[in-house]
């Protein structure tokens, strides 16, 4: 607790990579929410001990095959109702998770606590420069309300300049 | 390149062959030449297997012949289940029986598998799946524990020692209007499909619709909320049909609610952070339970009472259920913990509902010896 501040929470976690379970690696964080104020995110400063594992190469065959498209890619529901992602949307699956992160982040208090459920549709914007552009829709999934929200971002990747999420809005829900 | 349907057996055997196109002329020629008789069964095999194939895509999948051909590790439609149900009761009744407890809103049969070795009004154990209707692992997971049943119910001492004198209800749709509602409109969604109140927004999250602190914090009184408890305790003709199940038995000494996701193994209370009387051996249960859950393959579960362990919610099926004297009451929440949630691959079905029934025994088998 401190005072007209806010709660600071001291984190000692272990990252696991999705895609292989027994690479790890130990990370030390904290975590500031503010008082009172809903709008601002929470702070958050972190240290990760050792190095995350290269994925130039998978980073680049993926950066590739969308460059080499000849139509802007298009999907939805990944995955779908079975809990199936096709492995060429998989990068794009793990994209929508990496930036819905931001996203949760943005808009997390102690008393909220996110997943992504599902991309309802993802639409690749050509753009004339490096980067990789797509348009989501999520939805996300908040525990506590149980809701499930949907949520518009677009997303900017390269594989040397990482992830951005450059536009995000709450979309209203249907009945 | 001659493909044998049918191989040679001996003189006086027909053969049944695939010819590939290229080699007709020359086997005709080879089969007159030495006075072969033979008749063309199918002219043209691909555009056989190209109109399979559309069929396929088109029409709905057929209906389940047998529980030993049924596919356990896919998700089904709710028809598919309520075949599955007759199937097993058909083929094993002198064990199963299939008991209708009431009617949802939109008037489908509720229906309980009762799996008894005799005896009346034996102590039983309930334990229903797909409250929540897009938690599909959980219904998916309760036809598997049906079947399971039956093939151990001799061979496994600690299940033949439960059904020795106790009966097993299992109620696997809990919820069918949501259900059908997830695979027909929304795949999300959660509630039953009542209308209440005039108001637009549809249905009533059943797991807040118990009289057990209706109405307190932990629910919505907003129509169009995920967790809006309905207008009254009740009210939900899926919540009153097990309501008056259990009043009328009277005998039930273990409940146990299956959802997903998260990972947990709970005991009450969610309404209140006031401790159950029985806290110490439920959280002692519930260590043995999650220890025999890990052990198949490592899935980790945390466990403790609602409130502290996942959040507080009022109104929910344990609460009550403990509060009518069954001592037993837990509900679990099944597999993942965030990656896939609610669209659980469906790879993962069956190892899912493995590691929860060993779970699921150290329970009966405590309710069974005390």
């Amino acid at each position: 607790d401190i005072d007209d501040v806010g709660h600071k929470y001291h984190l000692e976690l272990v990252l696991e990579d999705v895609l292989d379970k027994d690479s790890t690696v130990n990370c030390t964080a904290e975590v500031l929410y503010h008082l009172g104020n809903k709008n601002i995110a929470p702070d958050v400063q972190f240290t990760i001990e050792g190095e995350l594992k290269n994925t130039d190469e998978a980073d680049n065959i993926f950066y590739n095959r969308i460059k080499s498209l000849e139509k802007e890619l298009v999907a939805e529901n990944i995955p779908d109702s079975h809990g199936n992602v096709s492995p060429e949307m998989e990068p794009i699956h793990l994209l929508a998770w990496v930036a819905s992160g931001y996203v949760i982040w943005q808009n997390s208090t102690e008393n909220t606590k996110f997943q992504l459920a599902q991309i309802k549709h993802v639409k690749q914007v050509k753009r004339s420069d490096e980067y990789l552009e797509f348009d989501y829709m999520i939805l996300l999934h908040e525990m506590v309300s149980q809701e499930i929200i949907p949520w518009q971002m677009t997303v900017l990747w390269h594989p040397q300049h990482g992830v951005q999420v450059t536009q995000d809005s709450r979309q209203p829900k249907h009945a | 390149q001659l493909d044998f349907w049918l191989a040679p057996r001996g003189a006086g055997y027909p053969v049944d062959v695939r010819v590939p196109f290229p080699s007709l002329q020359p086997l005709k020629a080879h089969l007159e030449a030495n006075g072969i008789s033979y008749s063309i069964m199918i002219e043209d095999v691909q555009a056989l297997v190209d109109h399979e194939r559309t069929e396929m895509l088109r029409s709905p999948r057929q209906l389940p012949l047998s529980t030993n051909t049924f596919d356990y590790a896919t998700y089904h439609s709710l028809d598919e289940i309520y075949t599955f149900m007759d199937l097993l009761v058909a083929e094993n009744p002198n064990l199963v029986s299939k008991l209708e407890i009431g009617r949802s809103t939109e008037n489908r049969p509720l229906y309980v598998l009762k799996f008894s070795k005799g005896g009346m009004n034996r102590p039983a154990v309930w334990i229903d799946t797909g409250i929540h209707s897009r938690e599909w692992v959980t219904q998916a997971s309760g036809v598997w524990f049906a079947k399971k049943i039956i093939l151990d119910h001799e061979k496994d001492k600690g299940l033949a020692s439960i059904l020795d004198k106790m009966d097993i209800f299992l109620e696997i749709v809990t919820n069918p209007d949501g259900f059908v509602f997830t695979q027909t409109e929304n795949r999300m969604w959660r509630k039953t499909r009542s209308r209440h109140s005039g108001s637009v927004c549809v249905g009533v999250d059943p797991n807040r619709n118990w009289d057990a602190n209706f109405g307190g914090p932990g629910a919505s009184r907003n129509p169009c909320s995920e967790t809006y408890h309905g207008p009254y305790a009740n009210s939900e003709p899926e919540v009153k049909a097990i309501v008056d199940f259990v009043k009328n038995h009277g005998n039930i000494k273990a409940f146990v609610s299956i959802h997903s996701y998260s990972q947990l193994l709970l005991y009450p209370y969610g309404y209140t952070s006031t401790p159950v009387p029985d806290q110490k051996e439920l959280h002692q249960i519930s260590e043995k339970a999650v220890a025999a859950l890990s052990s198949l393959y490592g899935t980790n579960y945390k466990y403790g009472s609602i409130i502290t362990t996942i959040y507080q919610a009022s109104g929910g099926t344990i609460d009550w259920t403990y509060n009518q004297g069954i001592k037993y009451s837990f509900t679990f929440e099944l597999r993942d913990t965030g990656r896939y949630g609610f669209l659980l691959p469906a790879k993962q079905i069956v190892p899912t509902a493995q590691e929860t029934w060993l779970a699921l025994k150290v329970i009966m088998l405590h309710a069974r010896d005390h």
